[in-house]
């Protein structure tokens, strides 16, 4: 009988609206800068740039080594394609104090969020970090991506000069 | 139980049907702006093979699984969710509890400017959690989401209120204590917008009240019925510097987890409870620094006062010390212990410059970390009339050492395609107390002395292999802890879509010479945007799972996996 319930709900959710992969907006979403002060997700832009936003935390190694490998190419990528990133810290109360040591010891020049109860994670349907997404001009989701292998982030950067010349992108 | 999650199995579908539907009928009109629906599967399953030497039991089912997926629609302010899970039956290591199928939460919000108001089950946090926090962590099985109904009012630019009133989840129905609170925060610099725009030293200040009401059905005793506890929090940020400190109270609560049975006699705790959490850093470019402390005493705090493990917990007590992720420092991490401790942690992260002697052309990250945590040292007031336990601890006075933990780590990227990290850890750790929760059990102290080496070699822009050595020298005669091991890890990945990696993880110093064993464990894996499928195959130890600070026990299995996660 549930089953059936739920077979039901899907089947109506799935005919009446669109999904992720048609672009969705930012959900709306409070998280803190580290300065203590709250953005609403939905204001997240870039005057008409792509955004990148990947989720992370400091307890996850791999998510560290995709910050890194960004940031050795993050001044180049922002000069040619005005791209920023924006890195989501999931991070709970043990460690929330560790974000922006972390940031600032790495030398990172990201945009940086702490997602505390992680509200955005869930909004985002996010389970395990790192995930990324890329955030079109007009402030669409059009493209995400979970865990990372080495090299993972050139094909990011590809996507993202593909998201400005309007050509589809590789999954 | 059964008969919670079918009602609201119902209530949540027709809810939701509903609502999209009203959404088509209005999105037809206005065409594109349907609202979006999003969401997440995870599917895990194991087939188990009974093996006596490692320990892994038979399983009667042979295979067992772990499965739910996340709906979530949203349309401007509107939002709404469900999940459904499923254990058939839960695989080993979680609890048992967890049977048969459900749906398990759903929510309706709507979200503005002024007002956020959700009804349904809700994950919220005052403060760092001392008082307060329900969150979900499907790895470890963890929920304790509030069913009920949660208020967020900015009634002015930097004020914020939230109001909170519901049961918590535990397994498929809710426990009995119902669940009130209150929270108000104020960010003074955002208040004073105008006045203080210019000043550099931002401060948020915030105070939160909670109130468990559970019925005392106890004959012999009269247990409070209404248990309230409050906090108070600062945080003061200016440039570099960032200091954060909560401290909390709770009203006498004699539980489950503060009661002892001393001679064949129970003994109530009518013990206030008390905690405290500072937590402040300095961090430049290339140089940080971070300082923690935490004093905790007889704050178990939860929505049933017989409930125990993990279930019904209300709030949050972080533990202060390094989280590792390699498979060596992670083997037996510590746990806050809720009833009574003390510690603290020190960081010290730092970057070589690129071109410096030891930088060479890539620069090189160090971070030291020296992090401790001990019992508290109570002195017990004899009251042999009654059988209520009353202690008193003091600041200056602490107890036994319960663990340590020094470590240096070292990551330096040799040249373009090739890099490491090198890390060593000294632990100590009070097995009986930290893991087994008994002062005077079976189990010797630990000492480990821990080194990891973690090389990648990138040998095409998107293919690289890496390999992992780790070795754990221990007391080899301690039967009971099983003594040394070493670790070997080789991982490859061709290209970014597939994974293929070994592990075997040796227990060459095990004091008993027929259990000194090889557990190998094969896995691989294809990504393809957000949805991912992982098999392996192989010997699981026995140890501890740890996923975003919160660990679990799992029991040492023997079989084929797999895993598949997929988000849209």
């Amino acid at each position: 009988m549930k089953k059936i319930i739920l077979a039901l709900l899907l089947v109506t959710a799935f005919a009446f609206t669109s999904s992720r992969g048609d672009g969705d907006k930012i959900p709306t979403s409070i998280v803190k800068k580290l300065d203590g002060s709250k953005v609403n997700t939905n204001t997240f832009s870039n005057n008409g740039k792509p955004i990148i936003i990947s989720f992370w935390a400091t307890w996850c190694k791999p998510c560290k080594k995709e910050l890194d490998a960004i940031q050795e190419n993050y001044s180049e990528w922002t000069k040619e394609t005005g791209v920023k990133l924006i890195a989501i810290s999931i991070d709970d109360a043990r460690s929330a104090g560790k974000v922006v040591t972390d940031v600032k010891s790495k030398g990172w020049d990201f945009e940086v969020y702490i997602d505390e109860n992680s509200d955005f994670k869930r909004a985002m349907n996010v389970n395990n970090v790192p995930h990324t997404f890329l955030v079109d001009s007009a402030g669409k989701i059009v493209w995400s991506h979970n865990s990372y292998t080495e090299g993972d982030e050139e094909a990011l950067y590809e996507n993202v000069k593909k998201l400005i010349k309007g050509e589809p992108l590789k999954h | 139980m059964l008969k919670y999650s079918f009602k609201s199995s119902i209530s949540a579908t027709f809810l939701l049907i509903c609502l999209l539907n009203a959404f088509n009928a209005k999105a037809q009109s206005t065409h594109n702006d349907a609202g979006s629906v999003t969401g997440y599967f995870q599917i895990d399953a194991q087939y188990y093979k009974a093996d006596s030497l490692i320990g892994a039991p038979d399983v009667p089912e042979k295979m067992l699984s772990n499965a739910f997926g996340n709906i979530n629609y949203s349309k401007g302010k509107f939002s709404a969710g469900i999940r459904y899970e499923a254990y058939n039956n839960v695989m080993q290591g979680f609890d048992s509890r967890y049977k048969g199928q459900g749906i398990t939460n759903r929510f309706v919000r709507y979200q503005d400017q002024l007002l956020d108001i959700t009804v349904g089950n809700i994950y919220e946090q005052f403060g760092s959690g001392l008082i307060f926090r329900t969150y979900y962590e499907p790895g470890l099985l963890f929920d304790n989401s509030l069913d009920g109904i949660r208020v967020i009012s900015n009634p002015v630019k930097g004020l914020t209120f939230k109001g909170v009133v519901g049961k918590q989840r535990t397994f498929f129905t809710v426990g009995p204590g119902i669940v009130r609170g209150f929270d108000g925060e104020l960010n003074i610099n955002e208040a004073l917008d105008t006045i203080a725009k210019n000043i550099k030293t931002k401060v948020i200040i915030g105070g939160s009240f909670m109130s468990i009401y559970q019925a005392d059905q106890n004959p012999d005793f009269k247990l409070p019925e209404n248990v309230g506890a409050y906090s108070g929090r600062i945080n003061i940020i200016r440039e570099g510097f960032n200091f954060f400190g909560e401290y909390a109270q709770k009203e006498n609560d004699p539980s489950l987890a503060n009661t002892s049975i001393v001679g064949g006699k129970t003994y109530y705790s009518y013990q206030k409870g008390e905690a405290i959490f500072v937590s402040s850093s300095f961090a430049t470019k290339g140089f940080s620094f971070l300082l923690q402390a935490k004093r905790i005493d007889n704050m178990s705090f939860r929505s049933d006062r017989d409930a125990s493990l993990q279930n019904l917990l209300v709030n949050y007590l972080p533990a202060t010390t390094k989280q590792h992720t390699y498979l060596m420092p992670a083997y037996s991490p510590y746990a806050t212990q809720p009833t009574g401790e003390v510690g603290g942690l020190a960081e010290m992260q730092f970057k070589l410059k690129k071109g410096s002697p030891l930088g060479g052309k890539y620069g090189m990250d160090i971070t030291i970390n020296y992090s401790q945590a001990s019992s508290l040292k109570q002195i017990n007031i004899d009251d042999s009339t009654t059988t209520s336990k009353l202690y008193r601890t003091n600041y200056s006075e602490i107890g036994s050492a319960l663990y340590h933990d020094f470590f240096v780590e070292i990551t330096k990227k040799f040249t373009k395609k090739f890099k490491g990290t090198f890390m060593y850890s000294n632990q100590f750790n009070n097995i009986n107390i930290v893991q087994h929760n008994t002062p005077r059990g079976p189990y010797k102290n630990v000492l480990a002395h821990i080194e990891v080496i973690d090389l990648t070699y990138k040998y095409k822009s998107n293919s690289a292999i890496r390999v992992e050595l780790q070795g754990m020298q221990r007391d080899n005669k301690d039967t009971l802890n099983l003594g040394s091991w070493a670790v070997g890890l080789i991982e490859w990945t061709p290209n970014s879509h597939i994974f293929v990696a070994a592990i075997d993880q040796y227990n060459y110093g095990n004091p008993v010479e027929s259990l000194r064993l090889h557990y190998f464990y094969f896995s691989t894996g294809y990504t393809s945007g957000p949805h991912r499928i992982a098999l392996s195959y192989g010997k699981q130890r026995a140890g501890i799972f740890c996923v975003g600070g919160v660990c679990r026990t799992v029991p040492a299995s023997n079989g084929f996996a797999i895993s598949i996660t997929s988000s849209f």
